[in-house]
């Protein structure tokens, strides 16, 4: 299924959780915050949270700034 | 002396000079600058996570030790509804209820909108966050950011990144006589004379990133803004002098040698 993430368009197996999604990224172990059409995924939802055709997803991390 | 104790939300600090994180030409630099300048609060600004780069460090590899206070910002959003989302997402990697409002209204100036961010704050502090908002130097727009219940208020004190200190220091002192929550100025200051100008003021703390990360030496900057913040601080405290026009003698007018005790009456 398509999902946009980051603004990019990804394809991935159906009904793929938010936790797979960001294993497939190289991000399982790095400190991110996911937004699923604009609402946060709670850290503790990842898992259990299943994406949808369509989805836009945003993945987020702190950089430098004032 | 009593402790000098800076309270914002259920937050307190010792340290009044809140540092920024970006713009550094390393991550060395940056944490010895961090560690120079004595902050307790730095900020952090929350961004797409690159998908291309692979694990290049981060600056949370220098801020994960929990000596600092983590200061999320919203820097870069141009409507309520994505510095409210931005907001949201920095809660959830910090666990932190701290938010740097920041609503940009333009480009060129980075001025503020600021009927946008009293509309971001209204819903943010709503939901339960400490905010604190970026905004001009406008005493009206404080009393209403207050109102709305924000932790603090932060007037800029010049464009971000422009270094040119303290433009309107008489808005700024009236937004620090009204004000019932903490003042901190945000942005504008260029070298250690501006935030001791700044304290000077009766302002509760300063934020600056650009005047030390920008510096030739940024170290040595952070150590100078740590003294300037401290002798604004202090020297607010102390009382200054009234201005006069005319001088008063500091020695003794009494017992000038060669003075004809006659001639002087």
């Amino acid at each position: 299924m398509r999902l946009v993430v980051n603004g990019e368009e990804r394809h991935v197996q159906p009904s793929t959780t938010v936790k797979q999604l960001l294993s497939s990224l190289g991000l399982g172990d790095t400190l991110v915050a996911v937004e699923r059409n604009e609402e946060v995924v709670p850290r503790a939802q990842h898992e259990s949270t299943h994406l949808s055709e369509g989805d836009r997803l945003e993945v987020v991390h702190f950089v430098g700034g004032g | 002396m009593s402790e000098d104790v800076l309270k914002i939300g259920q937050f307190e600090f010792r340290s009044r000079l809140f540092t920024g994180t970006g713009k550094y030409p390393d991550l060395d630099t940056a944490k010895k600058a961090l560690e120079a300048s004595a902050c307790e609060v730095v900020t952090v600004a929350v961004r797409r996570v690159d998908l291309k780069a692979t694990g290049a460090d981060s600056i949370m590899t220098v801020l994960r030790d929990g000596k600092y206070t983590l200061l999320p910002n919203t820097a870069g959003c141009y409507s309520a509804e994505d510095a409210v989302r931005t907001a949201r997402l920095a809660r959830e990697l910090l666990n932190t209820p701290l938010i740097k409002l920041e609503v940009i209204g333009d480009e060129r100036t980075l001025f503020p909108d600021v009927p946008a961010t009293l509309e971001a704050a209204k819903i943010l502090v709503d939901d339960g966050f400490t905010v604190l908002p970026y905004f001009n130097d406008d005493p009206i727009a404080a009393l209403r950011l207050e109102e709305l219940g924000c932790a603090a208020v932060m007037p800029l004190a010049a464009p971000i990144g422009s270094g040119l200190g303290v433009r309107n220091p008489f808005n700024i002192e009236i937004i620090v006589k009204h004000a019932n929550v903490p003042v901190i100025v945000d942005a504008g200051v260029g070298t250690a004379s501006d935030a001791a100008i700044a304290m000077e003021l009766g302002i509760d703390g300063v934020l600056m990133n650009t005047a030390i990360a920008g510096a030739k030496d940024p170290v040595r900057m952070a150590r100078a803004m740590k003294a300037g913040v401290e002798a604004g601080r202090d020297a607010f405290l102390a009382g200054r002098i009234p201005r006069k026009l005319y001088a008063t003698a500091s020695s003794p007018l009494e017992g000038v040698i060669g003075s004809d005790q006659d001639s002087r009456t």
